[in-house]
Parts: structure tokens; sequence; C-alpha cells
């Protein structure tokens, strides 16, 4: 490598809106290698018809436009360019787009929801969503899944310079439901993100958060909660990809696993490239095994390409309950089953408390109460 | 009125042993202070009691009011009456003081308390052991000093009201102005009712404040002398030395 090349990252390097750019994964490739590919229902091999009965609802609050568009229009693949199979195949098979646009400097009075109600795991359903918050201005957007459904996806969220964006995804599907989707956020000078993902249902669902940055001072939060029973596979593969000055990234993912061949696999993925200088990151997975048959997997992958960072890092752990502290509140006559769900809503709901939105914190928590009670 | 009778208990920690027959009886209205060295099983008598699960039972019985406490699960003994406040009590992460106690009052109680009764006992339980309010929001033992747990167990012992409390080493780690404190929780507690209390401490001082009915020296794992407050000031002149080369 001569002095003037800048060294490339060896993560996410393939981009493309062709479909034909991507093989149909087999399974041994790095980005596949934990999804049970034959669970995908053929979303990633291209058997999957369009013939699925999914509804798509937008509620605005005034000030605020939704429409659907064309497949032309020219608002659709701008942030965010495919980065699998399967986020492909969702982004050529796609028929109609919803757009959503918080004009200049707008704070919309109430939040903005997405409703996506699956009717059925017998066909599949590809969809594209738009979400722009232009300069200065501020949203919230609650995307909420529901029903069953075979569903594979792209949300674009673009976030102008100064504005500020929370989303609060919550995938809450039938046990047959299956997911493959990815939220891109491309943030723009001095833009702040906030997303918050929530998954619990879903026969399998894989989600890929990412984020990139066009200007200086971007700063974005991604914390995530799941809850895997026997037989799901729920998959978080984050990617931050730090390629400007001075911008700040916050991951936080916790989950809790119980039952026979729960699996939960985690990724997170932060790139700090050369021109990046001054990057604050840190990203955090947890998990609690709560039953043998349980897994996890979580991979942090850390890439720094330029020296000069005011901070990085990482953490991963996995354990079962503590001892120490079931003991505890049992010794003060908390009987064992409540003093195990005491420690796990404690465990998640420090990320939950964190919602701002106090319809959808409660929401959050009664979603992760009713698990706990399963 | 309450007898914790503890009968020739035999307690081992991964094969080892470490209690060798250990007999004693706590009636309500008595203060037994346990006085002994380091690695003298002082610690392990308390957990075994309360059921820790690193502790194996290999003989003997602990018997609250006839109930062979053994038996039972470790909340089970404390809906029974029995209470452990603890050395080194564990953080929570995520569970608030507040939510903490009230699940606690309720098992122990067998019913929730009414939500102003337990607001208004909670309130003055903390004023009397000088913890600020903001404490109750806060998540459990998470970043308290050495101090407020300290009180923070004690406030527990006065909620739960249990018939018989073992305190494991209260008084460590305490200044003197945290001392006094906690000393006056544990004698409001003795004041409260029928209640027994077994110290377990390493130093004479919190003696000084909580005034025992009895006090046992404990060496190799069992009891080794007994006797009224005056074997505490002997302790204090004389030190361990000569119990621990004797089990030695």
């Amino acid at each position: 490598m001569g002095l003037n090349e800048k060294p490339l990252s060896t993560l996410h390097e393939k981009a493309s809106y062709d479909l034909a750019d991507f093989d149909v994964p087999t399974g041994r490739e790095e980005a596949w290698r934990f999804t049970p590919l034959s669970r995908l229902k053929g979303l990633h091999s291209g058997k999957a018809e369009a013939t699925g009965q999914l509804v798509v609802q937008a509620f605005t609050p005034s000030g605020v436009s939704a429409e659907w568009v064309g497949r032309e229009d020219p608002r659709i693949g701008r942030a965010y360019v495919p980065a699998d199979r399967v986020s492909a195949q969702a982004y050529n098979a796609f028929e109609k787009a919803l757009v959503i646009t918080v004009p200049k400097e707008a704070t919309p009075d109430g939040h903005i929801t997405v409703e996506l109600r699956g009717g059925g795991a017998d066909g599949a359903s590809y969809g594209h969503i738009v979400v722009v918050v232009e300069p200065l201005a501020e949203a919230v957007v609650v995307i909420e899944h529901q029903g069953s459904a075979v569903y594979a996806d792209n949300i674009e969220f673009v976030v102008g310079d100064g504005a500020s964006l929370k989303v609060v995804s919550l995938q809450d599907w039938e046990d047959d439901a299956v997911h493959v989707s990815h939220h891109h956020a491309q943030l723009a000078k001095d833009a702040t993100f906030r997303s918050f993902v929530v998954t619990l249902g879903g026969d399998l669902v894989r989600l890929s958060p990412s984020v990139s940055y066009t200007g200086p001072g971007g700063d974005a939060d991604l914390a995530g909660v799941y809850f895997v029973d026997a037989g799901q596979h729920l998959e978080h593969r984050l990617l931050v990809d730090h390629s400007q000055p001075h911008c700040k990234s916050n991951v936080d993912y916790r989950g809790a696993l119980q039952g026979e061949d729960a699996h939960a696999v985690w990724i997170g993925d932060v790139i700090i490239r050369v021109e990046a200088e001054g990057t604050d990151t840190y990203e955090l997975n947890r998990n609690l095994i709560l039953t043998d048959g349980a897994r996890a997997d979580s991979v942090p992958n850390l890439e720094i390409l330029t020296g000069e960072v005011a901070g990085a890092g990482h953490a991963s752990t996995s354990g079962r309950l503590d001892d120490e502290h079931i003991f505890y509140l049992q010794a003060r006559g908390i009987p064992f089953d409540e003093a195990r769900r005491l420690v796990i809503r404690g465990f998640l709901g420090q990320l939950i408390e964190r919602i701002e939105i106090e319809e959808i914190r409660e929401r959050v928590m009664s979603a992760v109460e009713a698990e706990l009670a399963r | 009125m309450s007898t914790l009778e503890i009968r020739d208990l035999q307690v081992a920690v991964e094969d080892k042993e470490i209690l060798r027959g250990v007999n004693l009886t706590v009636r309500s209205g008595e203060t037994h202070a346990i006085m002994g060295p380091n690695g003298s099983g002082k610690s392990t008598l308390a957990y075994a009691i309360a059921g820790h699960p690193k502790y194996t039972i290999t003989g003997g019985q602990v018997l609250l009011d006839g109930v062979d406490l053994l038996e039972l699960s470790v909340d089970e003994r404390a809906r029974a009456g029995l209470f452990l406040a603890m050395q080194y009590p564990v953080e929570v992460p995520g569970v608030s003081v507040s939510n903490f106690l009230r699940s606690a009052v309720t098992a122990v109680r067998g019913e929730a308390p009414k939500l102003r009764e337990f607001a208004k006992d909670l309130k003055n339980g903390m004023d009397a052991l000088s913890i600020d309010a903001a404490f109750a929001q806060r998540n459990l033992n998470e970043g308290f000093s050495g101090g407020e747990k300290k009180r923070h167990e004690i406030l527990q012992l006065e909620l739960l009201k249990p018939k018989i409390a073992v305190l494991d080493e209260t008084d460590s780690g305490l200044d003197v102005d945290a001392l006094r404190v906690v000393s006056e929780g544990i004698n409001r507690f003795r004041a409260s009712g029928d209640t027994g209390v077994l110290l377990i401490t390493h130093y004479t001082r919190i003696l000084r404040y909580v005034k025992p009915d009895f006090v046992h020296v404990f060496a190799g794992g069992r009891i080794v002398e007994e006797g009224g407050p005056e074997l505490a000031d002997k302790l204090e002149s004389e030190g361990y030395e000569q119990y621990t080369k004797a089990t030695a």
C-alpha cells in the first residue's frame, strides 16, 4: 500500500441496485452464516412471489406529508444502496414506495405512525419507505409490524442538516412471520438520529440498521431490545460507517432468550474511515440466556482506519441470570419466578425507559411483560 | 414469641467442611452476638441459615418455631420470618429500590400494602436512617456507598419486621456516624416487638451501641466460648489469639 492510498474497509464494500450483482446466498457467506436460509421462504432466492397480503398505513400529524409514489420517484434510493441479496430483491420488487416528508424547520405536534399488518404468511410482500426530515426539522416515527407475513423491505431515513429524527420500530409479528429488513439512516451535518428497535415476534426476523454520515457533527444512537422464545431466530446486524469527522455513534442492544432453539444473532460493525477524525463511538450487546437450548451469537467488529479518534470501544456479554441477584431478592421473600422477572425486566427496562414517548414505552414494557409471562 | 434453634449444624463449601456442629438458640427479645476472627465460619453460618446455594448442609437442623428452615427455599425462609442483613449486598441493575421494597413487603406480608401506607412507612423509615428521598428511585444497591448499602439493609429490616434477624457484619466498613445511625435502626427494630437478633461481628465497637444479652465466640467452625456482655470486653482487651491458637 503506497502512501497515497487510503486503506479500505473490509466490511460491507458491496452495494448495488442490481439484483444480478448478488449471488443467491448459500449460507457459507460471512453475511449469511448465522441465518437459517431454509426458513426465509425464498426471499433470498427469488422464489418468493409477491402475492402476500400486507397492508401499510401511515398516520401523520399536520404539516407532515405521506405519499405513495411509483418506482421512478427520484427520492427513492438516494440515501441507501442495497447491500445484500434480500435487500436488492426487495428493492427490485416493490411496486409503490411510501415517502414521508417533514418540511424544513417543522416540529410536528405528535408522532408519525406507520402500521404494517400482515394478512398471512402464504405469499411474500416487498416494500420501500423513505422518511425525509428536512433541515432543522424534528420528527418522531413509530413503525409497527404486526400480523403474519413474509416480508422484505428497505427503509431510508434522510436526516437533513441540524435535523432530528427519532424512530421506534416494533417487530411484534405473529409466530410464523418472516421479515428481512434494512433501515438506513443518512445523517447530514449536525443531524441527530435515535433508533429504538424492539423485536419480539416472528419465526425469523433479520433486521439490519445502518448509519452513514454526509457531514460532520452527526450523532446516532441505536438501541434495541429483543426477546427470543423457543424456535425463534432474531437477528440484528448493525453497521455504522463513520466517513465524516467529528461524528458520534452509540449502539446498545440487549436481549433475553428462553426455550429450545431460541437463537439471537447480533452483529455490530463500526467502520471509522481515514477522513473520520474525532469520531466517538461505542457499541454494546448483552444477552441474558434464561434456559438451556438457547443460543446467542454476538460479534462486534470495530475497524479503525484513522489514528485520530476521540473514543472507540465495544463490548459484548452473554450470560445467565446472576445467582447472587436472585438470592438477594429471594432472601427478601420474593419467590423465584418473580425474582427472575424483576431481574430480566430490570435488564431490559434500563434501555426501554429511554423511549421518550410514554405510550410507546408502556406498550413495549407490557409486550415484554407478556413475553416474561409465557 | 419466636425461637430460632440451630442444632448441630454442619456446612461445607465445595467439599470443604466449614461449620463443624453449631448449636445456638435465639429467642425473641434476645440479642446474641457472634464474634470471631476472619475465616472462622461466621458468615457461613449466616448464609447457610438463609439458604445461599453455595453452601451445602451436611448435617443438623435449623428450626424456626419448630419448622426446619433447611427444608424450605430461600424465599420461603424469608416469608417464615427470617431476615439476613448481608455483608455485601449485591447490585441489581434496573430494579429500583422502591419497586424492590414493595415486592418484598408484598411477598412477606402475603398481600400488597396500601400504596399510601407503604409510601408513608417508606418515608418514615428512610428519614429515620437519614436516607435521601431520591434513593427510592435509584437502582438497587447500584453505586451505593458502603454506608448507604448497610443503611438500606436496615431499612429493609424495619419494613419487613422479621421474627429473627441475622445481621452479618453490618458494622463493617462504617464510619462512626453511619454506625450510630445503623445501630439506632437495629435498636428500634429490637424495641418494636417480639424479635430476636443474631449479630455477627468481627469488632466489639458495635456492641457499645447494640447491647448483646449473650456473646458467643466462634472459631474453627464452631462456638468455642459463651458468656454475657462481659465476654465482649474480654475480647476487646485480649483479642482472638487464644482461640485461633487453640483451633489451629
